[in-house]
C-alpha cells in the first residue's frame, strides 16, 4: 500500500541527473520537449526505485508542462512503479508462451519462496513481484526480468529461481 | 535451405561491433545508396521488392514509402517500431540483441530515401539491453562517419535515436507510438490523416518495423528484382519466424515465404517437431491476434493442399478456415494444451492492454475475460460460447485501431474450431482442475492426426 509519508517525501534532482534530462531534450526540436518525458520518468525511477508525486511534479517542472500530464502518462504506462517497490522486482512474463511452458507454476514458486503476495514488499524491503504481460522472449520461457537495468533470465526453473533470489540477497547485503 | 538474408552473419563472433559487422560487408548499402543513388531510385527499388510491412500488417513498405509528403520547409521522419509485444513474436528482440548494425544501416539508407534528417528507434522500454545495445552502435556508427553531419562526404545529414517505451502493446499501432514518442499516453489517433501527411509533430512521417528496415539493406545491395526472386507470389522475400510454445527447437527462424507449414514444424532444420514426442493440437501462426487453427487446418488448406508459409497461403480460406502470417509469432500447442485457458490468457492480455479510447474495446475485453475466466475456473454456461462470439462482433471493426480486431479474433476462432472443448468446460471444470495449463482434466478431444 501506498502510505502518506511515502507520497510525500521530497526528492532532489542532482546535477548529474539534470545533466542526462538535458542530453535527452536536446534530441527534439525546440518546442517539442515534452518528447523527452517517457525516458525521464525512466531515469527517475532508476534512481529512486519508484516515481513519486514530488519527483512527477519535479518532472514536470523541468520540462515546463503541466503535473497532471505527467501523472497520466506515468499512470498509463505499466513500467513506472507509482508506489514504492522492493529494491528487486521480479516481473515474470505471464503471457501464453511462457504460460505453456510453466509460468504460473513459476509464479507459485516465487510467491511461496518469498512469502509475499503479488505486488508486495518483502520484510526486508528487498523482493517485490508482479505479473507482466508479453516480454517478447517467447521461445525461451517462462522468463523473468529485473529493473532498473531489466536483466533478463530465461528457461526459468524453480532451482534457477531460488539462485537468483539467493544471488541478490547475498548481493544487497554485501 | 533458404537464403539467409538477415541472419547470415548472426553467429559470427563480434558481429554486434562495427568492425566486425564492416568486415562482413556491413555499411555497403549506405556507400551504395547515398553515392550513387537518389532518394526517388531507393524508394522504387523497394516498391520492386515487393517488400510487405514485416510487423504484421503486411501493407506494401514501398508503396507506403512513396504516400509520404514533401512539403517545402517541413521536416520529414522515419520512425522505426521496435515495440515488439505481440505474444508470440519475439523476432526482433533478437536481430537487435544480435546483429544492431543491421537496423541502424537500415535505418540510415531508409531515411535517405525518404529526406529525413532526424531519425527515432521506438524500442519498448523493457529492451533496457537492446536500447544499451543500439545506442553503443549508433555511436560506433558515428564515430565512422555514417551518422552525424555530411555523411561519407555527401553533404546528408542524419541524427538517429533511441527512444524507450513505458510498457504499453498498444504503442505497437503507429499513430499510438508517435502519441508516445510525443511525452503522451500511447491512444491511436483516428486516421486520415495518415502519419505520411501528419505523423510525429505534424509533420510527414514513415512508421516501419524493425525487420522492414533491416530488409531495406539486401534490397539495396542486391536490387528489388533479386529480392523479389525469393519467396512466393506476393510474398517475396525472406521473413524472420519467431516459434515458440511446445516446440523441439523455438526459437528465431529466417525462412524464405512459401515454406510449407508442415516442414516449418517437423524438419530438424527449424523446428524440429513437438517436443516430448506429443501430438500436434493447434498453432497461432502470425502472433496472439491471428486466428488460432487446429492442426489439420494449418497443415492443409481448403483445397487439401500443403499450407505454405506465406501471407496468402495462411490467409487461404478467409477466417472459417485460415488465418494470417501476421508478425511471424508461431505458437505451437500440443494436445494436452488447454484451449479454453489459452483463450482467456489472450483475452485477459487484450483487456490488461486496451488504451479505453473506444467503449467496445474497453469494455468488450474485460466482458470476454470474465466470460472466459469464468468458463475456465468451473461456473461456465452452456450459453456464454454465443455471448462470446456476439460480443467479439461487436468489439470487430468498432474501434479507431485494430487491438479490438486483434481481442475478438482469438476469442471468435477458438470458439470455432474448438467448440467442443469450451462445452466440456461448462460441465467439467473446476477450481481445482485449473491452474494447470495442461490439459489432464479434457478428456480425449482430438482426432488422430497422421502427421509427418
Amino acid at each position: 500500500m501506498l502510505r502518506v509519508e511515502d507520497a510525500q517525501v521530497p526528492v532532489d534532482f542532482s546535477p548529474e541527473l539534470i545533466s542526462k534530462f538535458d542530453d535527452i531534450v536536446s534530441r527534439y526540436p525546440k518546442g517539442k520537449q515534452k518528447s523527452g518525458l517517457l525516458p525521464i520518468l525512466h531515469l527517475v525511477q532508476a534512481e529512486f526505485g519508484w516515481v513519486s508525486v514530488p519527483a512527477m511534479d519535479k518532472v514536470a517542472a523541468y520540462l515546463e508542462i503541466l503535473p497532471i500530464e505527467v501523472y497520466e502518462v506515468a499512470s498509463f504506462y505499466t513500467m513506472y512503479f507509482l508506489r514504492p517497490q522492493g529494491k528487486y522486482v521480479l516481473e515474470v512474463c505471464r503471457t501464453s508462451g511462457c504460460c505453456l511452458v510453466g509460468a504460473e507454476k513459476i509464479m507459485d514458486h516465487i510467491e511461496q519462496k518469498l512469502g509475499v503476495p503479488e505486488g508486495e514488499v518483502t520484510a526486508d524491503g528487498l523482493f517485490s513481484w508482479r505479473g507482466v504481460e508479453c516480454l517478447a522472449a517467447c521461445g525461451f520461457g517462462p522468463v523473468l526480468q529485473i529493473g532498473p537495468e531489466y536483466t533478463f533470465y530465461e528457461n526459468l526453473t524453480n532451482d534457477s529461481v531460488d539462485k537468483l533470489i539467493t544471488d541478490l540477497t547475498a548481493k544487497a547485503k554485501n | 535451405m533458404g537464403r539467409k538474408l538477415l541472419l547470415e552473419h548472426i553467429n559470427v563472433p563480434g558481429i554486434n561491433t562495427f568492425d566486425v559487422y564492416r568486415s562482413k560487408g556491413g555499411y555497403a548499402s549506405v556507400e551504395k545508396a547515398i553515392k550513387t543513388m537518389s532518394p526517388d531510385a531507393i524508394v522504387e527499388e523497394v516498391k520492386k521488392s515487393g517488400l510487405r510491412g514485416r510487423g504484421g500488417a503486411g501493407f506494401p513498405t514501398g508503396m507506403k514509402w512513396s504516400f509520404l509528403a514533401k512539403p517545402e520547409g517541413v521536416a520529414r521522419y522515419l520512425v522505426c517500431n521496435a515495440d515488439e509485444s505481440e505474444p508470440g513474436t519475439f523476432k526482433d528482440r533478437y536481430l537487435m540483441t544480435y546483429i544492431p548494425h543491421l537496423l541502424i544501416e537500415g535505418m540510415i539508407v531508409s531515411s535517405f530515401a525518404l529526406g529525413a534528417n532526424t531519425s527515432f528507434i521506438y524500442v519498448r522500454g523493457e529492451m533496457m539491453p537492446q536500447i544499451r545495445i543500439l545506442e553503443k552502435a549508433i555511436a560506433e556508427a558515428k564515430a565512422k562517419g555514417f551518422l552525424g553531419k555530411n555523411i561519407l562526404g555527401s553533404g546528408y545529414d542524419l541524427e538517429l535515436y533511441v527512444q524507450p517505451g513505458g510498457g504499453a502493446y498498444i504503442c505497437g499501432e503507429e499513430t499510438a507510438l508517435l502519441e508516445s514518442l510525443e511525452g503522451k499516453r500511447g491512444n491511436p489517433r483516428i486516421k486520415p490523416p495518415f502519419p505520411a501527411i501528419a505523423g510525429l509533430y505534424g509533420c510527414p512521417t514513415v512508421v516501419n518495423n524493425v525487420e522492414s528496415i533491416a530488409a531495406v539493406v539486401p534490397i539495396v545491395n542486391e536490387g528489388g528484382d533479386e529480392y523479389a526472386k525469393l519467396g512466393i507470389g506476393r510474398s517475396t522475400g525472406t521473413k524472420l519466424i519467431s516459434a515458440g510454445g511446445n516446440l523441439k527447437k523455438p526459437g528465431v527462424y529466417e525462412i524464405d515465404l512459401g515454406l510449407p507449414v508442415e516442414e516449418f514444424i517437423y524438419s530438424d532444420e527449424y523446428c524440429g517437431g513437438i517436443a516430448n514426442g506429443k501430438r500436434l493440437k493447434a498453432v497461432v501462426a502470425g502472433g496472439s491476434s491471428v486466428p488460432i487453427l487446429p492442426a489439420n487446418l494449418i497443415l492443409k488448406t481448403v483445397n487439401n493442399e500443403p499450407r505454405l508459409m506465406s501471407y496468402e497461403s495462411l490467409s487461404d480460406g478467409g477466417f472459417v478456415s485460415g488465418t494470417m502470417l501476421g508478425s511471424g509469432g508461431f505458437i505451437a500447442y500440443d494436445e494436452d494444451a488447454c484451449i479454453v485457458r489459452n483463450t482467456w490468457n489472450f483475452a485477459r492480455f487484450y483487456h490488461h492492454e486496451s488504451c479505453g479510447q473506444c467503449s467496445p474495446c474497453r469494455e468488450g475485453t474485460g466482458w470476454m475475460e470474465k466470460v472466459l475466466h469464468r468458463l475456465e475456473y468451473g461456473h461456465g454456461r452452456q450459453s456464454d460460447m454465443d455471448l462470446l462470439v456476439d460480443i467479439s462482433k461487436k468489439i470487430e471493426g468498432n474501434t479507431i485501431c485494430p487491438l479490438g480486431d486483434a481481442a475478438a479474433w482469438p476469442v471468435a476462432s477458438a470458439i470455432r474450431h474448438f467448440r467442443d472443448e469450451f462445452e466440456w468446460h461448462v460441465t467439467n471444470a473446476s477450481e481445482a482442475t485449473t491452474r494447470n495449463y495442461g490439459l489432464a482434466h479434457y478428456a480425449d478431444p482430438l482426432p488422430k492426426l497422421e502427421t509427418a
